[in-house]
């Protein structure tokens, strides 16, 4: 099937090929990344991470509107307030799920996938209620859109490059306070063995809470930071949620390394074979591969040894 | 938002009130005069009264079809206060039920039923998606209602229980595809689509005439999972092919991800080079999109709101009058209007309400006030109408660059192309 091409300009495109790759697997990491936080350190399955994640995006829109109006002087760097802003109003509304419904499911995961599944159905409709039922456009500054032409075949997308460089930071910081911070310490602890961790005087509730609520303002980040690739509207979020679920489940639930090395997993496998088959026979072999690793393995690539 | 569910049932039970009061008066009637027109549309076991006819709008203002479906449920609303202002239809006001969808094909087929069965509404105005129509169709046959249906759609099928109100595939591509042969000397055309019976359908009629009638080549066919939201590696693979032409049926969110991610790619699409032209984005989509995202692509349709005939101008006018000023209206906002002016048409010229007669009324009705221009009811229950071809601005508008000569005749079953 290559034979009509020159050697030149194959290189480009396995380069843009490649890069399209990491663009897809940034994009599942972030994703994925609040998920994991909220399924691996909990246990909570929550239906609703997609809604959360479009919040982010409809505060983007909000605060786009908001610059637009206000302070069009410094309308490019709108992005990073609403990426803030977005992350801080998630992880409120996360909270107070948590407070309202989640806590009083700990002992019934099951029930906390149905809990959170009418939580999502009840967003998307205050979505539609309150912003439409059509998807909203979100106008991005002029410096996200566009790309840095390499060669001529090769071209880098500007906003491929903010959201690989948007998931580094954010993987990193997770990462890092999981490991450094307090926070993350008194979540390990509770995560191992939650008796003992309240014994010690940790408060197990306040951890749960701020757990779910980093989660959730996560997603409103990766909503935020996709508004510059996908659409914005009230059931867009059902959009990713299968995709992070199968990023969360494969790479091992309880371990961020392993949700990373899923996404990478995952990401280049969906792409490659994009690149040789149609997008939809690419989609059916790509979950036909984490099925079969997963009949093998079925606690996934990763796993957290806990002593139970 | 408005929560037109709620103003629904409020003008539903009204309705239901009036019929109520309505029972006495049309038996004292019974003894003594009833006019002769008033007996001849009575005789039909439908819910008309001697001052109202129900009517039924069946579109999902919930779930994922609701991003669609608002603005035929606009339009349709619109059409039936301009006709009651004008004096409504038989001597009779409209009213309307309306009854949710909620993008669930099933509850489709179950709210037809109540609206025939329970209602026994003269015609209902609704259905957008393809399934959602195949749902309701053995309903509206069985018990014989009257469906006005205004998506563009895919053709092989014809009901004589509807009228389809939006173009069917080769009404819509086959102009499109000569356009672009034409006007931009396409040769190569890349057929792309979401996974699903319309844009299969579609790209079928488009490969069929691309390699047997145009005589050129199609070089690749794609199709991706609806709500798929990655599509670099296909603007890859487009980059490497060099087609002269990119022909586009994705449909809903993935149209977002594809016209954003097609720019952020450094694809310029008013370069033309390749030339995009798409069945599937309205001015509707293009809100979502971003007008400056999709600036420079062709779309080939029968109606763009920027169609500069007064029939249009007045249209836009009422429309914007009562829904907004920053509604926009795309091609099947328009068809979804034509559906009550048209039943009203072939209630008028049957003198009835009576379905088996507005059937027999309804091929050969002419709408000279359609805001498209002008259309005619086909025999095969479909419509006469012209396509155009529109290039998209950073306004969010298309500017209509074409027009074919005449009205094209709609083939649901075309030869040559299955």
């Amino acid at each position: 099937m290559f034979a009509e091409y020159s050697a030149s300009e194959l290189t480009s495109i396995f380069a843009m090929q490649g890069f399209a790759g990491l663009i897809l697997f940034s994009v599942f990491v972030l994703m994925a990344l609040g998920l994991a936080i909220i399924f691996g350190q909990m246990g909570v399955i929550n239906m609703a991470h997609g809604e959360f994640m479009i919040l982010g995006a409809y505060v983007t829109y909000i605060i786009s509107n908001l610059f637009a109006d206000y302070l069009p002087v410094i309308y490019d760097s709108y992005f990073f307030v609403a990426m803030i802003v977005a992350f801080f109003v998630t992880a409120a509304l996360g909270a107070f799920v948590e407070w309202a419904m989640i806590r009083h499911l700990y002992r019934r995961p099951l029930d906390t996938l149905l809990a959170t599944w009418g939580l999502s159905l009840i967003l998307q409709q205050l979505y539609r209620s309150v912003f439409g039922a059509r998807e909203v456009g979100v106008t991005l500054p002029d410096w996200l859109m566009g790309s840095y032409p390499v060669t001529d075949l090769v071209e880098v997308p500007v906003n491929g490059l903010f959201v690989m460089g948007l998931t580094i930071v954010i993987t990193v910081g997770v990462a890092l306070m999981m490991q450094k911070s307090r926070l993350g310490k008194q979540t390990r602890a509770v995560v191992q063995n939650r008796p003992m961790a309240a014994a010690v005087g940790i408060n197990t509730e306040k951890v749960d809470r701020m757990t779910f609520a980093l989660g959730c303002g996560i997603a409103g980040i990766a909503g935020s930071a996709f508004t510059m690739i996908g659409s914005t509207g009230p059931t867009s979020g059902q959009l990713y949620i299968v995709d992070t679920f199968l990023v969360v489940v494969f790479g091992g639930a309880s371990s961020l390394l392993g949700t990373v090395a899923s996404a990478f997993t995952i990401s280049q496998a969906q792409s490659t074979m994009e690149f040789f088959l149609s997008g939809s026979m690419a989609k059916v072999l790509t979950l036909l591969f984490v099925v079969g690793i997963l009949m093998l393995r079925p606690q996934g690539l990763f796993t957290l040894k806990v002593r139970h | 938002m408005r929560l037109p569910s709620f103003e629904n049932t409020a003008l539903a039970r009204r309705g239901f009130l009036k019929n109520l009061l309505a029972i006495p008066a049309a038996l004292m009637l019974a003894h003594t005069s009833v006019p002769a027109l008033a007996d001849e549309a009575n005789t039909t076991g439908l819910a008309v009264t001697d001052d109202t006819v129900k009517v039924g709008i069946l579109h999902s203002v919930t779930g994922t079809m609701a991003i669609s479906e608002t603005g035929s449920v606009q339009a349709e609303k619109l059409a039936i206060e301009q006709i009651n202002a004008m004096g409504g239809v038989l001597g009779r006001k409209i009213e309307y039920i309306q009854e949710d969808g909620a993008s669930d094909w099933p509850t489709f087929a179950e709210k037809s039923k109540k609206l025939l069965v329970q209602d026994k509404v003269a015609a209902v105005f609704g259905c957008w998606t393809s399934a959602s129509r195949k749902a309701a169709l053995p309903v509206f046959e069985q018990y014989n209602g009257m469906l006005y249906y205004p998506t563009f759609y895919e053709g092989l099928e014809q009901s004589p229980n509807v009228i389809y109100t939006g173009q069917e595939a080769t009404q819509q591509i086959l102009e499109g595809l000569d356009w672009a042969a034409r006007e931009k000397g396409a040769k190569k055309f890349y057929l792309l689509g979401s996974d699903y019976i319309w844009p299969r359908t579609s790209n079928k009629i488009a490969r069929k005439h691309i390699e047997n009638v145009l005589g050129s080549k199609v070089v690749g066919e794609e199709y991706y999972p609806l709500g798929h939201t990655q599509f670099n590696s296909v603007i890859n693979k487009i980059k490497l092919k060099k087609p002269d032409v990119v022909f586009i049926s994705v449909v809903g969110g993935s149209n977002v991800a594809f016209y954003k991610q097609l720019k952020a790619a450094g694809i310029d699409m008013g370069k033309e080079k390749p030339l995009f032209l798409t069945i599937s984005v309205t001015e509707d989509e293009i809100l979502g999109i971003g007008g400056e995202n999709i600036e420079g692509i062709y779309a080939s349709m029968k109606y763009f709101q920027s169609l500069p005939n007064e029939n249009n101008q007045a249209f836009v006018k009422a429309f914007k009058e009562r829904w907004g000023d920053d509604i926009v209206i795309g091609d099947v906002t328009q068809a979804a209007y034509l559906g009550p002016w048209l039943w009203k048409a072939a209630v008028e010229k049957a003198g009835s309400f009576d379905i088996d007669k507005v059937r027999e009324a309804s091929p050969g009705i002419e709408l000279t006030t359609a805001p498209e221009g002008y259309v005619r009811v086909h025999k095969n229950h479909h419509l006469w109408s012209k396509t155009r071809i529109g290039l998209a601005e950073p306004d969010g508008q298309y500017k209509v660059v074409y027009e074919s000569d005449d009205l094209i005749e709609p083939d649901p079953f075309p030869e040559g192309y299955q």
